[in-house]
This record gives C-alpha cells, structure tokens and sequence, in this order.
C-alpha cells in the first residue's frame, strides 16, 4: 500500500476521533511529516494503535480534545518532554484534589462551596490538557455541588476518578509508544488538524 | 516583550510560559494576585500580565483593581473557565484590557499581543 494511502487514512481516522468530539464543526485537511518509507510505515502503524487505544468505551466522547493537539504543537526541540511534564503535572495534581474531594464528601456536614472549589480546579487543569471526559464529568459534578445534592456528588466523584483513571492509562500508552519510536530511531509525527 | 503569568493551578502556569515562551515573549509566573501586585511593588513592571480569576489570597478581581489602583497600565489579560457574563463583568470592570476563556491556544494569546502592538 502506498505511503500517501496510509497517510490519507490515518488523517481520516485521526479525523473522525475528534469530530466524534465536535461533530458540528467542519474538519479541513490535516497534514503530517515523516522520515524515511520503513519508519514511516512502522510509525504509521504506531500511530494508529494508538488512536485505536483512544477511542474507548463512549463513542460519543472522545478521551481527549484539540486541547491535547496544541499542547503537543508547543513541544519542540528545546523542551522536548513538555507534553509528557504537563501530564504527569495533571496527574499529581488530580490525585491531589480527587484525595480533597474524597475528604471533604465524607464529612458529616459537606462544606459544598468547598467541594467546588476543587472540582472547579480540577475542571481548569483538565481542560487546560484536553482530558476532556474529565472536564465533563466536572461540569456535571459543579451542578451538583450547585443544587447540595451529596449522593449526586459522591456518584460524580466516583466518575471523575475513573475518567483520570482512564485517560493516564491511555496516556501512559502513548507516551510508552513514543519512546518506543524513538529508540527505534524514528520521529515523533505531529498530527495537525484545524476544528 | 516581557509577561507575567498569574494562576494558581501549576499545570497552567507551565502551559502558559510555554506558550509564551514559544513566541519568544520572556515571562515570570506567580501563583496569585498577591505576588503579582508584590512583583510590581518590587520595581518590575511587564508589558502583559495574564491574570486568573479564581486564586487564593488574593483573586483576579481584586488584584487586577490594585493594580490599577498603583497606576500599572500594562496590558491585563483575564484568563478564566468563567464564561457567563454576569461572572466575569466584575473581573472587566475591575480593569481588565482583553478576556479569553481557558484553554488558552496560541490563537488566542496572538489576539491578546495584538491588542498591545
């Protein structure tokens, strides 16, 4: 199979992963780099794998969102690990506030402007990296802090904790698979796409 | 160019020097309103100052109107998940240039910078 082949369908699957996330916005032609024909195709190959991994559960909701694509387009030669930095950063900064959260609904009096205010933390941090199911989750956690619903709020802490849950391991994967590029010699390929 | 990243959440202020940093703007980042007013007391002054609205000690509002208050007339960017307009009129009318909603992308910090251009 060609390589431009290859490089049409993966932009097309690419592409259909996120419009499951913005279904009313038109997708324009995404492009992609690559080096050499073997380590495109086994790239390619990677790439593909991955966003296998990320289409998960919910069709409807893709784990992440353009957000994710703009952190990756700030990665660059002189700061080469940044996605991989700002995620672990979420990471420690979620366990953080889901351990708060956990606390605090626990109590016998639940101080609920307390509640939001971490969820409304945890709700910035994730957008800000494009875990979007987590940010939803939130969204749909503040309007139950809104309304002083306990069990509503303890039901949505439960789904925020396995949406992180999801989204590291997806990537941690990806990550996994990068390095592994990497060390094969190859590059990572940046996947643009215009929302 | 210098900037001044306010936010308390660490993960936006790593993303925000990036972003700043990728468009060769040099920047500090402080994680309130307090420190930011503090590093205008210390004699610094920025030509952007990226200001959250929701922090501890010291909030958006409140120090984006101090700041005004000192006679700072750089560039105040708020910079906030706050969309409805009721929420974030206070935080404009404290003194704020521009507003954009997070996630903050380069398209929106480019819209910011040519504000002050």
């Amino acid at each position: 199979m060609e390589v431009v082949q290859i490089q049409r369908r993966l932009v097309d699957f690419t592409k259909s992963l996120f419009m499951e996330v913005i279904p009313s916005k038109k997708n324009k032609t995404g492009t992609l780099r690559h080096t050499n024909l073997l380590t495109k195709i086994s790239v390619l190959c990677l790439i593909c794998l991955v966003l296998l991994l990320l289409v998960v559960v919910d069709r409807e909701k893709g784990l992440l969102d353009s957000q994710f694509l703009q952190l990756q387009q700030l990665q660059d030669e002189s700061n080469p690990d940044f996605v991989v930095e700002v995620v672990s950063l979420f990471f420690d900064d979620s366990e953080k506030l889901l351990n708060e959260l956990t606390i605090a609904l626990d109590q016998p009096n639940v101080d609920f402007k307390k509640v939001d205010g971490y969820v409304h933390q945890l709700k910035g941090s994730s957008s800000s990296i494009g875990a979007q199911r987590v940010k939803n989750a939130c969204v749909d956690f503040r309007n139950f802090c809104e309304v002083q619903n306990i069990e509503g709020c303890r039901t949505c802490l439960q789904q925020v904790k396995q949406e992180c849950y999801l989204v590291k391991n997806k990537l941690e994967t990806l990550f996994r698979l990068e390095q592994q590029i990497v060390a094969s010699g190859g590059s990572i390929p940046m996947i643009e796409m215009d929302f | 160019m210098t900037a001044l990243v306010v936010d308390d959440n660490m993960v936006n202020r790593t993303i925000h020097h990036q972003l700043l940093d990728n468009l060769g703007i040099e920047n500090v980042a402080v994680g309130n309103g307090k420190e930011a007013v503090d590093i205008h007391c210390s004699g610094k002054a920025f030509d952007l100052i990226l200001m959250d609205m929701d922090m501890p000690i010291m909030n958006g509002i409140e120090a984006t109107r101090k700041l005004r208050e000192m006679g700072i007339r750089s560039m105040i960017a708020g910079v906030s998940t706050r969309s409805m307009e009721q929420e974030i009129r206070e935080f404009i009318e404290a003194g704020l240039d521009d507003y954009q909603e997070k996630p903050l992308t380069v398209s929106k910090l480019i819209s910011i910078i040519r504000k002050i251009n």
